[in-house]
């Protein structure tokens, strides 16, 4: 569906050359939704700038559906931007439009008639949940609504790829949770394929199918969202799974559960995938003789299943535990010991 | 009792002036608002990474604009006496005022779009380029549309200016209050004519600020 092959792009500015995209290969499957982290300055939004040619690359190639996007005329370029909406951290609405009327604005450039659009106009306000507020001006409504909006505006002209810049880093968490439901429900509806960049983990985990870690321009790690949590390879990429897997109070809260009691030795399980559903600590308890005391734990939802951790501290007979140890590595739960006086 | 305290006044001559004062503002406003909004257009869209970068087209733009902006009025009226003679056949007369007026107002005005235009959310028309909109549609659609309320305050500015430019048009001949109260007042020593005049003049700033605030308060959903 998306092809990037040695996509480059360099700034020129007052201190010389920024290469900010650096020959990037990247694929994207059809209907898929693909995110693209990484901390500011990455290069992930001139990245996704290049896709609908916002910014014009310096060198490469980029395949959208049937269209060689670095090759085309004017013209033609706007036609493609018709099936290639994009949606905004800021929202971008026209202010002095109503909410009808911004989401008929590409319907106008399409050259829809009048009819149709104020019919398809009204399918996208029930489809993005805004019934009622039609003829309300951006500056009444919240930031949720105003990317809802931005939503329904992006998808006027049932377009093939919807991205998303940021989209929901102006919202607060439970609105960004809104809104990310809606977008696996037009992904789940529409089989639209989806590229977002963020810089936050939460969004990839909750969303995405795939991810592509970015720094410095260049993806220095990409796969499924499951097998990036289970196995990051790269430092950038660890840092950003921690995130979701660690919330930050956990080293501290464990800090002193270690020291204040008796537990001398403490084990960060992992789950990944369907794992994390069955009874592992039951298993254990029943079939060895040890005692588990359970610290912390924390399970997230990815769109393939779920994946978590778990703090505990296990006692009993060294030869006990090594093979409740070993039991629970061959259940594909990940075992590193954190914590032994 | 009026005649007690104008006793020189012809109310005839001053409704006439009255309405020679409104035809060449009213007129003049019309035109300066349409000729200040594409020179204010190529200001803006000509910049470097704009719609239409161009550099050379936007420095004859800034040139003629800065120039004719920075000319006295009363010495630009005498200057395009040619022109004028040339487009309007005459000199003397309202609409002998009108583009010696125009000319006078709309660089300046030109300023004013420039500034709203560029008030205006880049990213917003990011936005309706990511659409496919082309650089018409975002004229029309965009900037336009979103810059109107700065737009409408801006011509009421201007108004207020062209309103008392018109005056001073009177002098060479142009009719309307200012001649009213040159020719009249000043020439005669009827000071009562002067103040007359002054008087209604300020009635028509006043309606055209009035007006220009209404319609910008009604424009601006923000």
């Amino acid at each position: 569906m998306i092809s990037l092959n040695q996509l480059k792009k360099v700034f020129t500015t007052k201190d010389g050359p920024v290469t900010a995209v650096d020959h990037i290969d990247l694929q994207v499957a059809e209907g898929q939704i693909y995110g693209i982290i990484g901390y500011s300055g990455a290069g992930k939004s001139t990245l996704i700038r290049l896709l609908n040619r916002l910014e014009d690359p310096s060198g490469g190639n980029i395949q959208i559906a049937d269209w060689k996007m670095d090759q085309l005329s004017e013209k033609e370029l706007r036609q493609a931007r018709q099936e290639i909406s994009m949606i905004f951290q800021h929202f971008n609405l026209l202010w002095s439009r109503t909410v009808r009327e911004n989401i008929a604005f590409p319907l106008e450039i399409a050259g829809v008639p009048k009819e149709e659009r104020m019919e398809r106009v009204d399918e996208l306000i029930d489809l993005v949940g805004l019934s009622g507020r039609g003829d309300s001006y951006p500056s009444q409504l919240s930031g949720g609504q105003k990317q809802r909006v931005g939503i329904a505006r992006a998808l006027a002209n049932n377009p093939k790829v919807l991205l998303c810049d940021e989209a929901t880093s102006a919202l607060d968490p439970k609105t960004t949770d809104s809104i990310l439901e809606l977008l696996v429900d037009i992904n789940k509806k529409l089989g639209l394929t989806i590229i977002l960049i963020t810089h936050e983990m939460h969004v990839i985990r909750k969303i995405c199918h795939r991810v592509a870690v970015m720094e410095e321009g260049k993806i220095v790690e990409e796969g499924e969202v499951l097998e990036v949590f289970r196995r990051p390879k790269e430092a950038m990429t660890k840092e950003f799974v921690k995130q979701v897997t660690e919330p930050e109070e956990t080293q501290e809260a464990a800090g002193e559960l270690f020291t204040d009691t008796d537990n001398h030795i403490v084990y960060q399980l992992t789950f990944v995938g369907g794992d994390a559903k069955k009874p592992l600590i039951n298993d254990v308890v029943k079939t060895f003789d040890v005692t588990v005391n359970i610290l912390q734990g924390k399970i997230s939802h990815t769109q393939h299943g779920p994946y978590g951790s778990l703090f505990v501290a296990m006692e009993g007979e060294d030869n006990e535990v090594s093979k409740a140890i070993t039991f629970t590595r061959e259940q594909g739960v990940e075992v590193e010991v954190i914590y032994n006086d | 009792m009026i005649d007690f305290l104008f006793p020189n006044v012809n109310w005839e001559s001053v409704l006439y002036a009255t309405l020679e004062t409104i035809y060449m503002s009213v007129v003049a406003v019309a035109f300066t608002f349409l000729f200040g909004i594409m020179l204010g257009l190529v200001l803006f869209l000509t910049d470097k990474d704009n719609l239409w970068d161009n550099r050379i087209l936007k420095a004859i733009t800034a040139a003629f604009v800065n120039t004719f902006r920075s000319i006295p009025f009363i010495i630009l009226i005498v200057l395009l006496i040619p022109f004028t003679q040339l487009i309007v056949g005459s000199f003397l007369g309202p609409s002998a005022a009108l583009p010696a007026l125009i000319i006078g107002a709309a660089p300046f005005y030109a300023r004013m779009v420039e500034i709203a235009l560029r008030e205006i959310d880049k990213g917003v028309i990011e936005a309706a380029r990511s659409m496919g909109a082309s650089n018409r549609e975002i004229i029309f659609k965009v900037l336009l549309p979103e810059s109107m309320p700065a737009l409408v305050s801006g011509i009421t500015v201007t108004s207020i200016a062209l309103v008392s430019y018109t005056a001073m048009a009177g002098v060479i001949g142009a009719g309307g209050l200012g001649d009213l109260a040159y020719r009249v007042g000043f020439q005669r020593r009827d000071d009562d004519v002067t103040l007359i005049a002054t008087i209604v003049i300020l009635l028509i700033v006043f309606a055209f600020q009035y007006l220009g605030d209404r319609i910008s308060h009604k424009l601006d959903k923000r």
